[in-house]
């Protein structure tokens, strides 16, 4: 197939529906504030070593546990570490964790779905029934007994989150790519002689992606959400490693120190509520039944 | 459709997935690369062939693992899961014991989460637009952001620390003897054996922890009990039902709310696996002796008959529910029954 051909792929639906709505985007305030916390929290993840006061893994016994105070702002550790620079450095690894999870279980999710409901028949049933298997366990039951199974550190428990996180991808897009597959254009595609796979690719996948964005924006808290709790459960990275969920876990041994676990914990909350912000506002925009 | 047929078809639907379950349970316990015998020997006897021949021979774990699961799946039919290797007691004795907790714990859980969210959905949903949908809107948002264990924590603090309002972690205090078990709910086994004082010790301890996960789902029956409220009362049958001057309240809570209830159960029952979910991190600060802190045990020592056991369990008891939910359609949704 050359350039010269007429364009088989309809404009992107992506693209023309963030125009439309780029008013819709503005007049919803809590959009920008979450889209605006989200980038606050890269970068303080990204520049961490440089704002951070102190070595968030070096230990300072004389100045364990104490309270929130100008030296400690946010207060130290059982070990005497900053917790300041602990929650700092804690973006370095929540961040990332929850968008590869995403991105992983979104792109093989996709990838099912797309084969599961293109190809119909035999592969639709076993794919499909595959995909509900995985879903018969509630979340974290499945990431446990597989994370435990692996080993506890922070590749493992991704690699669990992403096992529990693509089947519901896979249902979404099988369920698109059922209803695009009828359309004329599609059938126009074949018509002139486009192949399976360049139909499924650059025909159907295109106009289903956008419920799929909606869909991650919206899970990405929730994966943050899982992920800590996981290594709250002591199954992500090692008790030294300033991650939030596990910075809270060894702060319930201490309780009356609330800072030790009140700080991590906020912290995933905020970052969580920002995303969950951004995601609500997609969601709104793109299914108009809810803005009435 | 008659009910009986219905029943029996949404039950022929259960089987096949029952079966995946299992098969799924041991895959995950087995295909993965984790050695057991590290896992639950001592070192100083890993060195020792006769040691490690005995308990592999003991565990079946010399067989290939189809054989594995059919034995496993012959014994599961007769209502064998196996001896836990951490516990060493049946993993059927093991679940008898904690399942009820964590179902008495998820029942109180999803019963105030409907109680908030329902409520919190219809206010929005009949205010909507106004100041008091976006506060509800928000805060239901904003619940949904907080991981369930600061939730817990900030609620100890408040609740039991500071005000003293409700009882610590736990099912019932140390001195306080668990009534004579029925089952095993200590709300109802307490009640039925007339000990009002356990009764009472028993709800001042599930109240705290049932309301954070409870809170934990209401954020999501709240949005779709607000979305399918609105969309019902945009329909022509309302539009009728005000014309022929039926009052305001009667038309929400009879017309309305009685056919927005249908997304709304759907949800309840998908929401009964992330409080599952939830229960695991709650059972785990509240000391809740359930079956999520036996998981969780299972699982840091490998011990795979108790992890599939359990697993099992639990997905079963997720589809049980959710089993439930198909059945309650057929008296929610008149078309099932006359279609």
């Amino acid at each position: 197939m050359t350039s010269s051909t007429i364009s088989l792929t309809p404009e992107s639906a992506w693209g023309k529906s963030l125009r439309d709505n780029s008013r819709l985007l503005r007049r919803n305030p809590l959009v920008i504030l979450g889209l605006a916390v989200v980038v606050v929290w890269i970068m303080l993840g990204v520049f961490a070593p440089q704002l951070a006061p102190k070595d968030p893994l070096k230990q300072n016994v004389v100045d364990r546990l104490q309270a929130p105070n100008p030296a400690y702002p946010f207060g130290s550790d059982e070990l005497g570490r900053d917790m300041l620079s602990r929650v700092l450095y804690g973006a370095r690894i929540t961040i990332p964790a929850g968008i590869a999870v995403i991105v992983i279980g979104s792109v093989i999710g996709t990838l099912v779905g797309a084969v599961a409901g293109y190809s119909g028949g035999l592969w639709d049933e076993l794919l499909m029934r595959i995909t509900e298997l995985f879903m018969a366990f509630p979340t974290i039951i499945l990431a446990l007994a597989i994370t435990a199974a692996l080993g506890p550190d922070i590749r493992n428990a991704i690699i669990a989150l992403v096992i529990v996180w693509w089947p519901s991808y896979a249902r979404l897009i099988r369920g698109l790519v059922l209803e695009v597959k009828s359309k004329e254009y599609v059938e126009g595609a074949r018509s002139v002689g486009a192949t399976g796979f360049y139909i499924l690719f650059r025909t159907v996948l295109p106009n289903c992606v956008s419920p799929a964005i909606v869909l991650a924006t919206l899970d990405i808290g929730n994966a943050i959400l899982t992920f800590a709790g996981l290594s709250f459960l002591g199954l992500g990275p090692d008790p030294s490693s300033p991650e939030w969920g596990r910075m809270v876990s060894i702060g319930i041994d201490f309780f009356d120190q609330w800072w030790m676990w009140l700080y991590p914990g906020l912290a995933i909350a905020i970052l969580v509520m920002a995303f969950n912000f951004v995601g609500d506002g997609l969601r709104d925009i793109f299914d108009p039944r809810l803005r009435k | 459709m008659p009910f009986y047929l219905y029943f029996f078809r949404r039950l022929l639907f259960v089987i096949p997935t029952l079966v995946g379950i299992t098969a799924a349970a041991f895959i995950i316990a087995n295909a993965i690369p984790a050695d057991p015998i590290n896992a639950n020997l001592p070192p100083n006897a890993l060195n020792n062939k006769e040691i490690v021949d005995a308990f592999r021979e003991k565990w079946g774990l010399n067989k290939p693992p189809l054989e594995q699961y059919l034995t496993y799946l012959g014994n599961l039919l007769q209502g064998d899961m196996g001896v836990s290797i951490k516990s060493r007691k049946p993993v059927l004795d093991d679940l008898k014991q904690f399942v009820p907790a964590t179902f008495e714990l998820a029942t109180f859980g999803v019963f105030f989460g409907i109680l908030i969210g329902v409520g919190f959905g219809v206010v929005s949903a009949i205010r909507r637009n106004t100041l008091t949908d976006y506060a509800v809107r928000t805060f239901t948002l904003v619940g949904v952001s907080f991981p369930v264990f600061l939730l817990a924590l900030i609620g100890l603090t408040i609740f039991y620390s500071q005000l003293g309002w409700v009882a610590g972690p736990g099912r019932l205090n140390v001195v306080i003897k668990p009534p004579p078990a029925v089952t095993g709910w200590f709300t109802i086994d307490s009640l039925l054996a007339g000990q009002w004082s356990t009764f009472a010790n028993a709800i001042s301890h599930i109240v705290l922890p049932a309301l954070i996960l409870g809170s934990y789902v209401s954020g999501i029956i709240a949005r779709i009990t607000r979305s399918s409220l609105l969309e019902v009362l945009s329909a022509d049958y309302i539009r009728t039902a005000r014309a022929k001057g039926v009052g305001e309240r009667t038309v929400i809570w009879r017309h309305a709310l009685s056919n927005a209830m249908i997304p709304v159960v759907t949800v309840i029952g998908l929401s009964y696996g992330t409080l599952l979910s939830g229960a695991v991190l709650t059972e785990s600060i509240f000391a809740w002796p359930g079956i999520g802190r036996y998981m969780f045990r299972a699982s840091t020592s490998q011990d795979f008959p108790a992890i599939m056991g359990g697993s099992i369990m639990i997905a079963v008891v997720y589809i049980g529910v959710n089993f439930v939910v198909d059945i309650l359609y057929y008296f929610l949704d008149p078309r099932i029954r006359l279609g």
